[in-house]
């Protein structure tokens, strides 16, 4: 069933340039992490970078190979939510097996 | 406006011939039709819930008397496990499950649920999955490690056998089945409602199945991992769970409740929503504060997500995690606190009647609140380090599972079965049922918050006499088998309603929502013509409903066609799984062979032929 | 390929006007990520905790992963391609874009199987550690859904070459590219987690 627009109108769809552009940032995106990977200088704040940038390949991704940029806002929610929980739970257990206090396992 | 009702004539291709449920076997395992799923969901979900209570006798039986020699203390240990695990998966989902089938499109207004043929999977994987766990009983066992087996004590080490390697392959079958259901109710929901019934005009019992079917898609993922965490330590000899190489064992305790708390409410939002139905059709009086009942659904499904080491306050998280996970769980209370309020509000001022779906609803209020306090004793760390793994905890578990949930089961069940079977149930069964598994259900469990602070630990198989334990366990066993005939009053009752009850016509409560504008049973494709809601009570609003959805003039509507694929894929899993069981190469092997090649008859099958 | 919605005299109403499948697999998605998150947390949590050797610093091959990691981020140019293809009915070039996603996630996984091989020759086994354990089984999981991935878009391949699939299937080869990128979304993310943040 071919569904491809809305009830309002046309759906945008990013133009093949765009896509070859994405696609693109991931590639240099993806050579500057190995980068900064290599490069000692940057350790101490090696970590807040790469979560940074695969970040922003992660949205690039999602938004514009996913469509998630032009698409309804009801499938934004219904990616983001469960992300969130994801995010959270994934934190919340860090924070409890002291990988941010840098301590022992509890119960271990 | 002639909302006439149609006689039951099913079209060609849903295979039957005549009426609406009749039609040989071949006929319900090919089915797709939501209600004739819900209904094989129901006979299922009641048929495990008198197996699971069965197993909670025969624990009672053994615990009537100190040193009991009834039961050893092997097949106690499966008793328990099975218990538990047979009532949650197997008993209160698909019950829950069968009202989402049966209910959740007739009150949005649709003919079925947007993927009619998943639903059908959802059920065999079900039915399947629940054969296999309890097919243990023959090879060597049940599960014996309790419901939430713990780690290690489900290590190959403390384990051998194959029980829990039935234990952890069945729980991951029901979880494909639940993760698919849940998939399906959230599409269903989202597109298939009638014109004009936005979101906040939905019925509760939907808003529930909404909100239930998200905690779904992502709890089931978390205990998924933990069991093949598990499964991988068992069959392949990793060490997930093995201190001596670095594994820790709370992290198949945080896996579990990270499921296990959202499954808690899994199993009860579903029932708050039937109260919030039943109660307002009874007081004939729309429901009292209905966007707070709506957000505080939402917000204990949310709230869920973050309370799940309360069933770990005594592993040696710290002060620091307790206080966080204590402070949440108390605040849970406040959602579910506000619900009761608005159902006590609905009543109030309204025109009672009292039949058997409002006494069950009454009930459910009742002994939730009672559940409910001991929640918020458990919900304090301190005194939880009082409470935890004692009869206490039993108390309240059951408290809210049986005489909440299963409570507003029987609600849903006394009031929406003349829908489903066109026959009304005996009022004077009925309330003989409510009262006497009233007095029985309290009988049965109150003594245990007793003997839970008293100090009776629970998961053991006896007690020694002196301890002043025998005269709440001998309450209790007698209460349960009180409890145990009180169930079988309300299955004479359904055997002699469908014999000889009372003919139940489209109405028979005078209800609000959009199931009773159509016949009793509902026809094969639901609603001649698709209805228009305009408000939040449609059956309430002036002049009723403004189309005529049972109009014989307008064209019968084609319904999707039966289809043997998801059963077959069913069988593929279950054969899969068995290969995994019997660490048979050449069995997986097949199973999977016929997965891949039932999942491509059924992508290649149109829906409607 | 198949229909969804129960047929209605109606027409195919949605409440939303939006497309059942495409909800479907948005949802499915959501669920996804409460399993690669569960599946991240235990590596997460396990990390620096085996106590036998071999530890991940001796084992991960940066450059390598890098490159497999570049040809798996491609792959999703080639499904977008094969989709905008596919919509306006330029079948020549959507049998191309999706072989070549086929083939592009093919390399990827022969890359992993390399590279599974190779740790096991360096005595990594799936029971041998901690590290053992977690990494297999999290991106074990992660090329167990490639290689579903490949699977489907072979067969839309194979219903393309046959004639079968063209612009009146757009909707099937677009939800295909949602899951194809969310995996590809799943290995930006272990990519980082596992092979970049080693320690």
């Amino acid at each position: 069933m071919e569904h491809a627009t809305n009830e309002h109108g046309h759906v945008e769809h990013a133009s093949v340039r765009t896509y070859l552009g994405v696609a693109a940032a991931l590639g240099i995106i993806t050579a500057v992490e190995v980068m900064v990977f290599y490069i000692e200088a940057l350790h101490p704040v090696l970590v807040p970078i790469l979560l940074t940038l695969s970040a922003a390949k992660f949205v690039l991704v999602v938004g514009f190979f996913m469509h998630l940029k032009y698409d309804a806002r009801l499938f934004r929610g219904l990616f983001v939510g469960p992300l969130a929980v994801a995010i959270a739970i994934i934190l919340a257990m860090l924070a409890l097996y002291g990988v941010f206090t840098g301590g022992g396992a509890p119960g271990a | 406006m002639a909302a006439t009702e149609t006689a039951a004539r099913p079209a060609s291709g849903t295979g039957t011939r005549e009426g609406t449920y009749a039609g040989g076997l071949v006929s319900w395992l090919t089915t797709v039709d939501h209600k004739r799923i819900g209904i094989m969901y129901a006979v299922f979900a009641f048929s495990f819930f008198l197996l699971g209570g069965l197993e909670a006798l025969l624990i009672r039986l053994q615990l009537g008397s100190p040193e009991n020699t009834l039961i050893d203390p092997d097949l106690y240990n499966q008793l328990f496990t099975m218990h538990g695990t047979t009532m949650v998966f197997l008993a209160i989902m698909p019950l829950s499950a069968a009202f989402f089938n049966f209910m959740v499109p007739l009150q949005i207004g649709a003919r079925d649920v947007a993927f009619p043929r998943l639903n059908a999977f959802s059920l065999w994987v079900f039915v399947l999955g629940a054969l296999f766990l309890n097919a243990s009983f023959l090879f060597g066992g049940a599960p014996d490690a309790g419901w939430f087996g713990y780690a290690n004590l489900t290590s190959t080490q403390y384990s051998p056998g194959m029980r829990i390697d039935f234990w952890v392959l069945g729980l991951q079958i029901l979880g494909v089945s639940s993760i698919a259901a849940a998939l399906n109710f959230i599409v269903t929901i989202i597109n298939l409602r009638a014109p004009g019934m936005s979101l906040m005009r939905m019925p509760l019992f939907t808003w529930m199945t909404f909100v239930t079917s998200f905690l779904l898609i992502l709890a089931f993922p978390a205990i998924t991992v933990g069991l093949v965490l598990l499964m991988f330590d068992r069959t392949f000899g990793t060490s997930f769970f093995n201190p001596a190489a670095g594994g820790d064992v709370l992290l198949w305790q945080h896996l579990f409740w990270i499921f296990g708390h959202p499954e808690v409410y899994i199993l009860l939002l579903p029932s708050l929503g039937i109260i919030s139905e039943v109660i307002p059709t009874f007081s004939r009086k729309p429901l009292f504060g209905y966007p707070f009942v709506v957000y505080s659904g939402i917000l204990i499904a949310f709230l869920g997500f973050g309370v799940w080491a309360h069933h770990m306050f005594a592993v040696g998280l710290g002060p620091i995690a307790n206080t966080v996970f204590s402070a949440t769980t108390m605040l849970i209370a406040i959602p579910t606190g506000v619900k009761i309020f608005n159902w006590i509000a609905t009543m109030w001022g309204g025109s009672l009647r009292f039949k058997t779906p409002l006494y069950f609803a009454v009930g459910f209020i009742a002994m939730f609140i009672i559940g409910g306090l001991s929640g918020i004793m458990h919900s304090s760390a301190a005194s939880d380090l009082q409470q935890t793994d004692s009869y206490f905890v039993v108390a309240h578990i059951h408290y809210v599972l049986f005489g909440g949930v299963m409570f507003a089961l029987f609600s849903g069940i006394y009031y929406w079965f003349p829908k489903i079977t066109g026959k009304m149930l005996s009022e004077g069964i009925g309330k003989l049922h409510f009262w006497l598994m009233l007095l029985a259900f309290n009988l049965t469990f109150f003594p245990q918050h007793l003997l839970g602070l008293h100090g009776m630990p629970r998961r053991t198989f006896t007690y020694q006499e002196g301890l002043g334990f025998e005269a709440m366990n001998l309450m209790s066993t007698v209460g349960s088998l009180v409890l145990g005939f009180s169930i079988l009053i309300f299955l004479w009752n359904v055997v002699v309603s469908l014999r000889k009850g009372a003919k139940a016509g489209p109405d028979p409560w005078g209800g609000a929502t959009l199931e009773w504008a159509i016949a009793s049973p509902p026809p094969h494709y639901n609603f001649r013509r698709l209805p228009r809601v305009h408000s939040r009570d449609p059956l309430w609003a002036e002049g009723g409903l403004d189309v005529a959805v049972n109009d014989p003039e307008a064209p019968e509507p084609h319904m999707p066609s039966p289809s043997l694929w998801p059963f077959i894929l069913a069988v593929g899993i279950i054969v899969a799984a068995t290969g995994g069981l019997t660490h048979s190469v050449p069995l997986a092997l097949a199973g999977a062979a016929v997965v891949v090649a039932s999942t491509y008859g059924w992508a290649f099958q149109p829906l409607e032929r | 390929m198949t229909d969804d919605a129960a047929a209605t005299a109606e027409g195919h109403y949605t409440s939303t006007g939006l497309p059942n499948r495409k909800l479907l697999m948005w949802t499915f998605i959501g669920s996804e990520c409460m399993l690669f998150g569960s599946l991240i947390m235990t590596y997460l949590v396990y990390r620096g905790r085996s106590i036998t050797g071999p530890y991940p610093e001796e084992l991960l091959n940066i450059p390598f992963i890098t490159v497999t990691t570049f040809v798996l981020l491609m792959s999703s140019l080639m499904m977008v391609l094969a989709l905008a293809a596919v919509q306006r009915n330029d079948m020549r070039q959507g049998k191309l874009w999706l072989l070549m996603t086929a083939l592009l996630g093919t390399v990827f996984l022969g890359g992993q199987v390399y590279e599974f091989s190779h740790f096991l020759h360096e005595g990594l086994g799936l029971s041998t550690n901690l590290f053992g354990a977690s990494f297999y089984l999290l991106t074990g999981t992660h090329g167990a859904h490639v290689f579903v991935g490949v699977l489907w878009l072979l067969s839309l391949f194979v219903l393309a070459v046959r004639g079968r699939l063209d612009a009146r299937h757009a909707e099937t080869v677009e939800i295909t590219g949602l899951y194809w990128h969310f995996v590809d979304v799943v290995w930006i993310v272990l990519f980082t987690l596992i092979y970049l943040l080693v320690s």
